[in-house]
């Protein structure tokens, strides 16, 4: 179970996060909402430690993410970011299987490459992808090779940064699918912080609403169109009529 | 509230704090780069393929460089010269100049010109789009497999550009010494044989070495804290090569009082 407890960041003067209170259940599909520039992005990265928080406590299973030994911590995530984040450098199958040619998980590498080709298979794109640059890419195929790369070690807990953003709506679709379904076949814990309610509607079993640097409103994604919570109905019914100021 | 005349004293006073908490931050960044020497995992083929991008590909700009260089020494020097009688040391001085001075510092400027600018492009474009964040949730550290590879092959390919472009050098000295100035090729060739120590050739080398170790160290760092977006990466560029170079030219002032002051 990931528990944040109280968490607060600052950058400079500016309060990001003001005593985040939440808990994402094994197996558990949360998605994060909440406005562009509220956040959201700052508590992923915090869990994985890529932002170091300024108070409070993160845990996994118990164990306070600080202190965690880093190899087998962060071995156990998986993330897919906004915009990939591919590494330019590498072909398309090194990039898969990057964590499956280094370190701890090293495998042969045409075992690598086997895998790598497995997991870009899964994600719907064919075998001869897997010799291509990421520039050769669009940006659909590029967020699938990214979806192969966060699940290619089989981690517990993948993190989806934004998923569908810059996508058009059918292939928004297409990778929400694509995420449910393999979160649901891994069993993996899956946190997902997105503005986009069809991202939300496909993949959340619980949605947390960030906003003002801490959870507005936490419960299962079925609740949510009935929920009385003011910040909450603004944001999913987008109005620009409601508590949270929007700026024209 | 300090008084207005306090003014201008409390910004040098910034200004001061700004320079010694940016040396600060950059000398704990190579030291810290230096540290993972001793910590494995390494990452050979990144070292490799380093070698080839900094070392093998700055050849032809160290080496024309320094053969435009030496030919235009070899020019000064005689005219130079000749205004008191002493144009016969122009290969002595060619290749003392080339070897001690001109030959690592124009190789470290051009190497800086090109790879620091290259390295901190490369590096800050990786950390705008993520993927320096990425390399760490995939349990790899980006000192180990971005900095200390480039700062490795920048630190041991200089001292060999250096001595090539040192070779360069003297020869553009020789084509012009004797297809210009009238020198006797084996007499210039004996000249520039007599006077050279091996000294002059490995404290060049060493500049060299020091001066490959900033140009990698500064590249990574400005990429590494590149601003956001297209400006952010250009302003990082910018700042690794003024900031190289200038290491550049500072260092070669304290290393050759260290390796040649009486």
């Amino acid at each position: 179970m990931i528990k944040l407890s109280d968490v607060h960041k600052s950058f400079g003067p500016k309060q990001v996060l003001r005593g985040v209170n939440l808990e994402v259940a094994k197996g558990e599909s949360m998605v994060i909402i909440g406005g562009s520039g509220t956040g959201k992005s700052v508590l992923l990265k915090s869990v994985l430690g890529l932002v170091r928080h300024d108070s409070g406590m993160i845990t996994l299973d118990g164990e306070d993410v600080t202190r965690a030994a880093r190899d087998p911590f962060l071995a156990r995530f998986g993330m897919l970011f906004q915009g990939a984040a591919l590494f330019d450098s590498l072909p398309v199958w090194q990039n898969v299987a990057f964590r499956l040619m280094r370190g701890q998980l090293k495998r042969p590498r045409n075992e690598a490459r086997d895998i790598a080709i497995e997991k870009l298979r899964r994600v719907g794109l064919k075998p001869d992808v897997a010799d291509l640059y990421p520039s050769e890419l669009s940006g659909g195929m590029q967020k699938r090779v990214g979806l192969a790369r966060a699940i290619a070690a089989e981690p517990e807990i993948i993190f989806f940064d934004e998923p569908t953003t810059g996508l058009d709506p059918i292939m928004s679709g297409v990778i929400n699918d694509l995420i449910r379904e393999i979160v649901v076949e891994m069993g993996a814990t899956a946190m997902t912080i997105t503005h986009d309610m069809s991202s939300v509607r496909a993949i959340a079993d619980k949605i947390a609403m960030l906003y003002d640097g801490v959870i507005q409103w936490t419960g299962p994604v079925a609740d949510m169109d009935s929920a009385d919570d003011p910040y909450l109905h603004q944001f999913i019914t987008g109005s620009a009529d409601g508590p949270i100021e929007a700026v024209r | 509230m300090a008084a207005p005349i306090f003014a201008p004293l409390a910004t040098i006073g910034r200004s001061v704090i700004t320079l010694l908490a940016g040396v600060g931050r950059v000398s704990l960044y190579a030291a810290n780069t230096v540290s993972h020497l001793f910590r494995p995992p390494y990452y050979p083929r990144e070292f490799l393929i380093q070698l080839m991008q900094i070392g093998f590909l700055s050849l032809p700009v160290v080496g024309l460089t320094a053969l435009f260089t030496g030919g235009a020494l070899a020019l000064q020097i005689y005219s130079g010269g000749a205004r008191f009688n002493a144009e016969a040391v122009v290969p002595s001085i060619v290749a003392i100049g080339m070897v001690r001075e001109l030959g690592p510092v124009l190789g470290g400027l051009m190497v800086a010109g090109r790879v620091a600018a290259a390295i901190a492009a490369e590096i800050g474009t990786m950390k705008v789009t993520e993927q320096i964040d990425a390399l760490v949730t995939l349990s790899t550290n980006p000192l180990k497999y971005l900095t200390l590879p480039r700062v490795l092959a920048a630190t041991l390919s200089l001292p060999l550009l250096v001595a090539v472009g040192d070779s360069i050098g003297i020869f553009g000295g020789y084509l012009v010494g004797t297809t210009r100035l009238g020198f006797n090729p084996a007499n210039y060739i004996q000249n520039t044989l007599d006077f050279l120590e091996p000294w002059d050739v490995i404290s060049g080398m060493i500049k060299g070495a020091v001066f490959g170790f900033i140009v990698a160290i500064m590249g990574c760092y400005h990429g590494m804290n590149s601003g956001k977006g297209a400006a952010g990466v250009g302003r990082a560029t910018t700042n690794a090569v003024v900031s190289a170079s200038i290491l550049i030219l500072a260092s070669n002032y304290v290393l050759t009082e260290v390796f040649f002051s009486a």
